[in-house]
Order: structure tokens, then sequence, then C-alpha cells
């Protein structure tokens, strides 16, 4: 098939005639689970945050507290909404970059949706009902975790497969980053989850690794699930929906195999630099932070790549916000792929770890560069699968951007302000040497910064409703206005949005 | 000679040899020959075919 279809290629831009149609209704399920899971994520995200400016928000409740909810939070941002986003984006291109239907058809695909969504919800009640391992967004317990193997392995099975029967000969970059996000995130579960259930009939389990070696696979963990959940598949969307937003090819192919490369081989060793001035060895934290700060010119190769997709092109940001939230997406990957390798050398980290800025960091990549790519694929993803001609409102799309970056700038600004004092008050000493605040000081001065934080986070939710009522729209508006034939409009011209 | 004080040698050359291979990646990657093939894969996305049922 693979013969064919290089054959095909050299005869000209004429396709191979396809017979099987692909997979898409689970498609569409997985991108209205994305939508929702997000709206889910961000509200509680509001909540907690709410919840840290002031505390009588958790209601004296051990379900509704700060430390049962905030892994509801994180779990439902990375895993629910991210998670979700990349298996719909991933079954979208990989069908269509390899010219084949998915391996396992439609029942593969719902396989996979309910599937993971069972483990949402379980794991998220897991959370509320305090049964967790208590491990940084490896949370679930032994159960749910065998659960998501489970699926992963399919999830594996029908890319792979569907990469194995592919028509095009060649395998497009976008597939091998989500390939590399799959790989290795079945990796990094299984053995950050490796533990024994106290027995088969009971939640709680242990670890298998204890101590320094456990929070070394911990971190390990930790920072290739944002390397490789947050950073590879997240690529993957971005060398294959602004090329289509853009309607013109990555700027250099070349330069995304080799940022595909070096981003695999150094993205892994940057797990210590979580554990500076730990019982960590210190060669391996400094091989944290060198990996780390290596790190730097493979990401920033990558955005200057999907930057210049736009070259000669800039003008559709103008026209279509859609594409500003791709690309502004791929801007906040630049900056927080910046400053993450500034925060790994330890002397910064010696100000800034344990402190609010790393909670900005982790935003402004999350809120800026996952959030931002979601949206600008959903946004072009949901016409597609609902085979409509266009959005609703293209305005909507516009509110939805600016309010989200201005949730996202409050955010961020607020977090380094109060971060930094944090870090300042925590290492200030008087003349005689003594700390010169107890450490309830620090708390009562992040107080303004934790409202205006909460009120990022309400614009960020805000945009995201937004976004929900314009998809609505776009889904369930009656196919009338379809119909009438298109107005005459120049490939650039803006579509007009219907009156409000 | 035994695996313990192999393992220094065996590190080492796990090093050299990431380099070697990521050296041989750009080579080949950015070989002028192989410009038109990376630039066809390029439009890889713009190729794709659309199953009879839709459109």
């Amino acid at each position: 098939m693979a013969a064919a279809g290089y054959a095909a290629n050299l005869a000209g831009p004429a396709v191979v005639p396809r017979s099987e149609p692909y997979v898409e209704a689970p498609v569409r399920a997985f991108a209205i689970a994305t939508v929702f899971w997000g709206v889910a994520g961000f509200l509680v995200g509001v909540l907690i945050a709410s919840q840290l400016a002031w505390p009588l928000l958790n209601l004296d409740l051990e379900w509704t507290t700060f430390g049962r909810l905030r892994p509801v939070h994180t779990s439902a941002v990375i895993f629910a909404f991210g998670g979700n986003a990349l298996i719909c984006t991933s079954l979208y291109v990989v069908q269509r970059t390899c010219r084949a239907r998915l391996f396992g058809g439609d029942q593969m695909g719902w396989f996979l949706f309910w599937g993971y969504q069972f483990f949402i919800v379980a794991a998220a009640l897991g959370y509320v009902f305090g049964v967790t391992q208590g491990k940084e967004y490896a949370e679930p317990e032994w159960f749910v975790d065998l659960w998501l193997t489970v699926v992963w392995v399919h999830y594996l099975v029908a890319f792979g497969g569907t990469i194995l029967k592919r028509e095009e000969p060649h395998i497009y970059v976008a597939n091998w980053f989500y390939l590399a996000f799959i790989v290795t995130v079945a990796m990094l579960h299984i053995v950050n989850n490796l533990a024994l259930p106290v027995t088969l009939g009971h939640a709680k389990s242990y670890g298998l690794a204890s101590g320094v070696q456990d929070a070394m696979i911990q971190w390990w963990y930790g920072h290739n699930a944002v390397g490789f959940f947050l950073t590879a598949g997240f690529l993957g969307m971005m060398y294959y929906f602004i090329p289509k937003q853009a309607d013109r090819p990555v700027y250099s192919y070349r330069l995304s195999i080799v940022h595909f490369w070096s981003l695999i081989f150094l993205y892994i060793w940057a797990g210590p630099h979580h554990l500076h001035y730990t019982a960590l060895p210190d060669w391996a934290q400094t091989l944290g932070m060198v990996f780390s700060v290596m790190l730097w010119m493979p990401s920033w190769g990558g955005m200057i790549n999907g930057l210049m997709t736009l070259s000669g092109a800039w003008d559709k940001l103008r026209t279509d916000p859609g594409l500003r939230f791709s690309v502004t997406a791929v801007g906040f990957y630049g900056m927080s792929t910046f400053e993450g390798p500034v925060m790994s050398i330890k002397a910064v980290n010696g100000l800034s770890h344990y402190t609010d800025w790393t909670i900005g960091h982790v935003h402004s990549g999350a809120m800026g560069w996952v959030g931002f790519i979601t949206f600008g694929a959903l946004y072009w993803l949901f016409p597609k699968l609902w085979n409509k001609r266009a959005l609703y409102s293209q305005k909507l799309v516009s509110w939805h951007f600016w309010i989200a970056t201005m949730g996202i700038v409050l955010y961020i600004t607020a977090m380094w302000v109060s971060g930094i004092l944090q870090g300042l008050m925590w290492r200030a000493y008087d003349e005689l040497g003594f700390l010169q605040y107890a450490f309830i000081e620090s708390v009562a001065a992040m107080h303004p910064y934790y409202v205006i934080r909460m009120m990022g986070g309400v614009l960020y939710l805000t945009g995201a409703l937004i976004m929900v009522f314009n998809l609505w729209m776009t889904v369930t508006r009656t196919e009338a206005a379809d119909a009438l034939p298109v107005p005459a409009q120049g490939g650039a011209a803006p579509i007009p949005a219907p009156a409000e | 000679m035994d695996l313990v004080s192999l393992q220094p040698v065996f590190s080492t050359l796990w090093v050299v040899w990431f380099f070697v291979l990521f050296i041989g990646i750009l080579l080949r990657v950015l070989a002028p020959r192989r410009r038109q093939e990376f630039e066809q894969a390029g439009q890889i996305p713009f190729r794709e075919d659309l199953p009879a049922r839709r459109r």
C-alpha cells in the first residue's frame, strides 16, 4: 500500500482514491470531551485559587479542602482537557497524514473514548474521597493506574497500527511527536506507578522505590510528563494545525526533524532540576540543570519553526483569530521554555523553588501554550468535524482570545511578583542573623496577589465559556444558513459575524 | 575485568554513541541532496485524501 501511495505521489498532486472513510465519530466525542473537561478544570482552578485567597471556601469539609481539590484541578486540565485534546487531534491527524483509516476502526475509537473518560472519573473520585498515592501528577491508586495502562496500550496499538498501514510513505513529523508522547508516557506511567497493593481488595498501595530513589523516579516522571505530555504531544498539534490554518507548509521540515530528535534526547534528563538542594547527589542535580539549559536550543528551534511558518502570511493573524490562538501559543511556548531553563539554574532555583514563581511558570506554559494551541486547533476542527462551512462567529473567537490573554497576563504577573516576594522574604535575615519574617508574614503578604490570580482565572474561564457557546452554535445552528450560496468574498476576508 | 569496572567505560561510550548518533541525524537531515525530499514531506498535510462520503 505504501508503494502505491508513493507511486501516486510521484505521479503528481493526484491522491490515491480511498474507499474507507476515516473514523470520525469518536474524534468528535473526544473534541466535545476536551471542551467539557477544559471548562470543568478551569472552574476547579478558579475555586482553589479562591480558597487560597479566602480559606473559608474550604467549607471545613474534607472533600472540598484545597489538598483534595488541587489534584482534581491539575488532573482535569492536564490529563482530562490536555489528554482528550491530544487523543482527539492525534487520531484526526494520523489518519489524514497517513491517509489510512484508524487501526481498529470505530470500535477502537469508542473503546479509547469511554475507557479514557472512565479513567478520568475514577481518578477524580479517588482524589475527592482521599484515595490517592500522594505522588504529584500521579495521584491515582494502583487499580486506576492499571486501567489507564490497558487504555494506553490500546491507544498505542491504534496509533501505531494506523502508521503501519499508511499509504503515505513518509511518516509526517507531527506523528513522530505524537508517537514519542504515547510511548514515553506509557514508560513513565508504568515505572513511576510500580506499587504493591496492601491486598487485592484494598485501594491502598505502597510504591516499590523509597527515599531519594522514589523522589528521583517521581520527578523523572513529573518533568517528562511536562516534556512529553504537555510539550511533545502539543508540538505534534502545532506541526499539523498551524500549517493547515496558515495554508502553507511548515517553515523548515528539516528543522522540525532536528527539533524532534534533540528534544527527545535532552528532555528525559531534565527531571533532577526539581530536586535541587535535596538529598539527591550533587552530580545528578547538576546534570538535570545542564540538560535543562541545553533544552533551550531545541525549544526555541521549534518555536522559530512554528512562527516562521507564518512568514509571508502574517496578515492572516488579523483576519483569523483561531490562527492567532495557535501563534500566540507558540509565543508562550518560547517564553516558558526560556523561563524554565533559567529557573533550573541552581542559584535561581534557590530563590524560586517552593514559591509561586513555579506556579506562574507552569501556568504560562499550561494556559498560554497548551491551552491556546488547543483552542486554536478546536476552532479549526469543529467546523471540519461537523461538516460546517465556518465557525458561528469569528468575533466571539476574538473576544475569547483577548479575554483569555488578559487572564494569563494577570495570572503570571501576579505569580512572578508574589513568588519573588516570597523567596526574598524567606531568605531575609536581620543584623543578628535571625530570619526577618515569620512564615505567616509571607503568607499574609501573598493575599493581594492571590486575589489577582483568581481574577485572571475568572477571565480565562470566561473566555472558555464564550468558546463553548460559539462551538455549540457552530454545531447546532440550522443548516438553512449553510445551504445558502456562499456570498462572494476574498479568501482572507473575515467571515461576517451574525448579529449577537 | 568484572562488570562493575566496565560500567564507567560503557557510560562514557554511551555519551559518545549519542553524540555520534545526533551528528549522524544532522548530516542526514541537512544533506543538500535530501532538500527536495523533505520539502515534499512538508506538503503531506495538504495531500490528505477526503473519503468519498464527505463533501
